[in-house]
């Protein structure tokens, strides 16, 4: 089974929509959304949720007021400065258990809360595993790597060949979670000065975890001289460009009608995907 | 005054918002623009600052004095992130885990954990033309990006009007980047995708109690239903970007949008003056 994640450093070079044409192109597989904070594909893979789990992480700090003898000392030592009067504030506390163990009185415990919800769905291309992080929550890494084990799992039981994981933006926590061990990382940039930075960026973190990777410039005809740029980084970093997409209306045409845009049209964009998970498709195969 | 630029979905134009924000404040007001959006920073491209004092954002990890431990365990027990573990006769440590709360090191019998700094970041900070320019960049395979959010936070100059440039999503990150802002600015574009995520965006700061408005960008791609949606929540769209390739251009080589386009400076003023209505409104309310 090989593992397929979309990552791109910036948000909004089109991760999803080349992820949700992969959906409708690709056999044998398991989708996975690993983007828990702002999750989009199933905008375009219309799941109905056959499974719905809570997601239980992190704790948060509750002080009994009528224990509490307000001797100061947990907000002294609080790093996070998450109390103050005597009172938690949730959204600072880092759920370390820190206060809870020096408190003198007991006062302090440690509530686990719900941090957001997972799924599995059919979707009209197959199975979904996505997720959706509770506002405002922390451990979003820790909801990705459930995501993804939920999704081999899944893959494990029916005998399918691929996950192909929509990426979070970023290069933090949750993109080093959805990174550990997948057989390849296609990085989707798009020919902005902002895009070919923060591509450098996702590159070396793809580098020092050792995950292979690869470029699909997307929107490449909104500035030819900085997707030469790109193809010229890449070369020189030893870096395949497995795709030039072309800017196309139809892209968002396509998000608006909730399809993928290979299904919407066959116009160049459409040929181009197509083409792009064919090659990854061999190279995974290979 | 603190406005932060927020936006759910990556790509709809923070970047483009916050830099030409501050540009159009600059010469009535004293600016500062922090950019916290520490895993892809970008405002720098644009604003092209002269970059005068950096300095390293570290984390206190355990050191631990092998003499002194008796491998109780107490450290690994009170971990709350695993970072610490005792296995028979070796304490081993997981710096990128830890959280650096001190907790391994207050709790220890033998006082045999010290704490030692771990760079994950750096905080670089000077003068583009008149704005006081900083921002935290999160190193190459570091997960934890509140600690250098936290750390660029702490430039904050309250005699200035300050915009905080926050990173896609929703999650920590965010809040931690947003929290504290007088306003928030959401920054959308008229998609499906677009839409999804400014709820989320919505909520949040909702949940943070920061009045908020919307800038949509792009506005003429997609379909009307963002619009609908901010008429029903009564929230007020305070600027209206159309989908422009001139636009993008500008965008793409690094050029900041009043910079391109002077005329667009009126509209970012007048956004300013609403923001400031809204925000003096408030103030005298509480």
């Amino acid at each position: 089974m090989k593992e397929l994640l979309i990552l791109s450093g910036k948000g909004g070079t089109g991760k999803t929509s080349i992820v949700g044409s992969f959906a409708s192109i690709a056999q044998n597989k398991v989708m996975a959304d690993c983007d828990v904070d702002a999750a989009d594909l199933h905008l375009l893979l219309a799941p109905s949720v056959r499974e719905k789990n809570e997601f239980l992480s992190g704790q948060v700090a509750v002080i009994d007021e009528d224990k509490c003898i307000e001797c100061g000392l947990c907000q002294d030592e609080c790093r996070f400065d998450a109390i103050s009067n005597y009172r938690v504030d949730p959204v600072s506390c880092e759920g370390c258990g820190f206060c809870s163990h020096i408190c003198p009185v007991e006062a302090i415990t440690m509530n686990e809360c719900k941090a957001g919800e997972w799924f599995i769905s059919d979707s009209k291309y197959g199975l979904l595993v996505h997720a959706r992080l509770g506002i405002a929550q922390e451990n979003s890494g820790k909801l990705v790597a459930l995501v993804r084990q939920q999704a081999k799992e899944l893959a494990e039981k029916n005998g399918l060949d691929y996950i192909i994981s929509d990426g979070p933006p970023g290069i933090g926590c949750p993109v080093i979670s959805s990174l550990s061990g997948v057989s390849l990382a296609l990085i989707v940039t798009e020919p902005t000065l902002s895009g070919i930075h923060d591509m450098e960026r996702v590159l070396g973190v793809c580098q020092h975890f050792g995950v292979p990777a690869m470029v699909c410039i997307n929107k490449y005809d909104i500035n030819e001289e900085n997707t030469q740029a790109i193809q010229g980084y890449c070369r020189e970093k030893g870096v395949e460009v497995a795709a030039k997409v072309p800017f196309d209306n139809a892209v968002t045409e396509a998000m608006v009608k909730g399809i993928s845009v290979v299904e919407y049209t066959d116009s160049k964009v459409a040929r181009e995907i197509k083409s792009l998970w064919q090659y990854i498709d061999r190279k995974l195969q290979g | 005054m603190i406005i932060s630029v927020a936006s759910g979905k990556g790509g709809t134009g923070k970047t483009l918002v916050a830099t030409s924000l501050a540009l159009s404040l600059k010469d009535k007001y004293d600016v500062q623009l922090l950019d916290c959006d520490v895993e892809e920073p970008n405002d720098h491209i644009f604003l092209k600052p002269n970059i005068t004092r950096s300095e390293a954002v570290s984390i206190p990890v355990p050191k631990v004095d092998e003499e002194k431990c008796t491998h109780c365990g107490i450290c690994a027990e009170a971990c709350a992130y695993n970072a610490i573990a005792v296995v028979k006769e070796y304490v081993l440590t997981f710096p990128e885990l830890c959280h650096g709360c001190g907790a391994c090191s207050y709790l220890c019998p033998e006082k045999a954990i010290s704490e030692v700094p771990h760079e994950i970041g750096v905080i670089e900070t000077g003068l583009a033309d008149s704005i006081d320019f900083g921002h935290g960049k999160l190193s190459i395979g570091q997960a934890m990006a509140p600690p250098v959010i936290r750390k660029v936070k702490g430039l904050v100059d309250n005699n200035k009007v300050v915009i905080v440039d926050a990173s896609p999503g929703t999650s920590c990150p965010v809040v931690e980047a947003i929290k504290d802002s007088d306003f928030c600015l959401l920054v959308t574009e008229p998609t499906p995708f677009g839409l999804n995520d400014l709820v989320l965006a919505v909520e949040t700061v909702r949940q943070l109690d920061i009045p908020c408005g919307v800038v949509l960008n792009r506005a003429g791609v997609g379909d009307g239903k963002t619009e609908e949606y901010c008429r029903q929540e009564n929230i007020p769209i305070l600027l209206t970007i159309p989908l422009d390739t001139a636009i993008a251009g500008f965008y793409s080589r690094g050029v900041t949008l009043v910079e391109g386009m002077p005329h667009y400076k009126n509209g970012f003023i007048e956004l300013f003056d609403k923001i400031k209505e809204v925000v003096d409104e408030r103030t005298a309310d509480s």
